[in-house]
């Protein structure tokens, strides 16, 4: 059986969403856990995308579009995950995820 | 299926998967800045130029300082960047649930019911459609992108700053002042 460039496509970005799921899983450390998630958020981009590109009535815009709405979502998500990585070192003086046992300062 | 996205891909999910499993995080964050650019190769190849541009911007410009910033303020030792190992455990469970949801997704994605038949003409935005939906179709997303933005900006910089520095030898109030912006 041959696949078609959007199933390619797919493929690619499921794959590249179990990579991000796997990390953010295994992982303790905080900051690979946000990277994680972050590459799963790329992975919807990519699929925002290829929809738009070989999807069956492809209208101008609209995939454009959303992938730069969700550009910027990201930024604001990774720019304040970063803030409360650093909140998190002030307060117990590393950032493994098992010892943030506490929500109280 | 051109080699192009071959490549692309392989670059993009090796660097990612080695990212992941790396223990130096200095080389992790620099694997995924890499992960990142073959998003944005894969965005060009796909004929979103705008998207590719803006990921570049985003992610490899602002992103992965940000980062690095982070690894850099939040390391445990001033040589040593790295990081104590995971769990066996936890990366076997990781690994698994993984790797069926991989099998989940490759399967419907194989036995999806797609239209083979690409479109023949790729469509292309120029950044003046572009332009004109923004302002006309999508302004009030726009809009609430940009206060979403600021809020997020706001609340980073609330979040990551230190309270008020107080005189040595007064005793810190019982509770923690609200914090100042950071200069």
């Amino acid at each position: 059986m041959s696949l078609s460039p959007l199933q390619l496509c797919l493929l690619f970005s499921s794959a590249l969403f179990c990579v991000g799921l796997i990390g953010a899983l295994a992982r303790s450390n905080t900051i690979l856990v946000l990277l994680g998630v972050e590459l799963m958020l790329n992975a919807a981009n990519i699929n925002f995308i290829a929809f738009w590109r070989f999807g069956p009535a492809p209208s101008p815009a609209t995939g454009v579009m959303f992938v730069v709405f969700s550009i910027a979502v990201a930024a604001a998500e990774a720019a304040v995950g970063l803030a409360l990585v650093i909140a998190i070192y002030r307060h117990q003086k590393n950032i493994r995820l098992q010892e943030a046992v506490r929500l109280k300062g | 299926m051109s080699i192009a996205f071959l490549i692309i891909a392989l670059v993009t999910l090796g660097s990612a998967a080695v990212a992941m499993s790396l223990r130096n995080l200095i080389h992790s964050a620099l694997l995924l800045i890499a992960s990142w650019a073959g998003i944005a190769a894969f965005y060009l190849w796909a004929g979103a130029e705008f998207v590719a541009f803006a990921q570049l911007l985003v992610y490899v410009g602002a992103v992965s300082m940000v980062v690095l910033f982070a690894v850099l303020l939040t390391r445990q030792s001033r040589v040593d960047m790295a990081i104590a190992p995971d769990a066996l455990r936890r990366i076997v469970a990781a690994l698994l649930a993984g790797g069926a949801t991989l099998g989940v997704l490759f399967g419907a994605v194989v036995s999806a019911p797609l239209p083979i038949a690409a479109s023949a003409t790729p469509v292309t935005v120029s950044v003046r459609q572009m332009g004109q939906e923004l302002m006309g179709t999508h302004a009030a997303a726009l809009l609430i992108v940009g206060a979403l933005l600021t809020v997020a900006l706001l609340g980073a910089i609330i979040l990551a700053s230190t309270g008020r520095e107080d005189p040595p030898g007064v005793a810190p109030p019982a509770v923690a002042p609200p914090t100042r912006k950071t200069s």
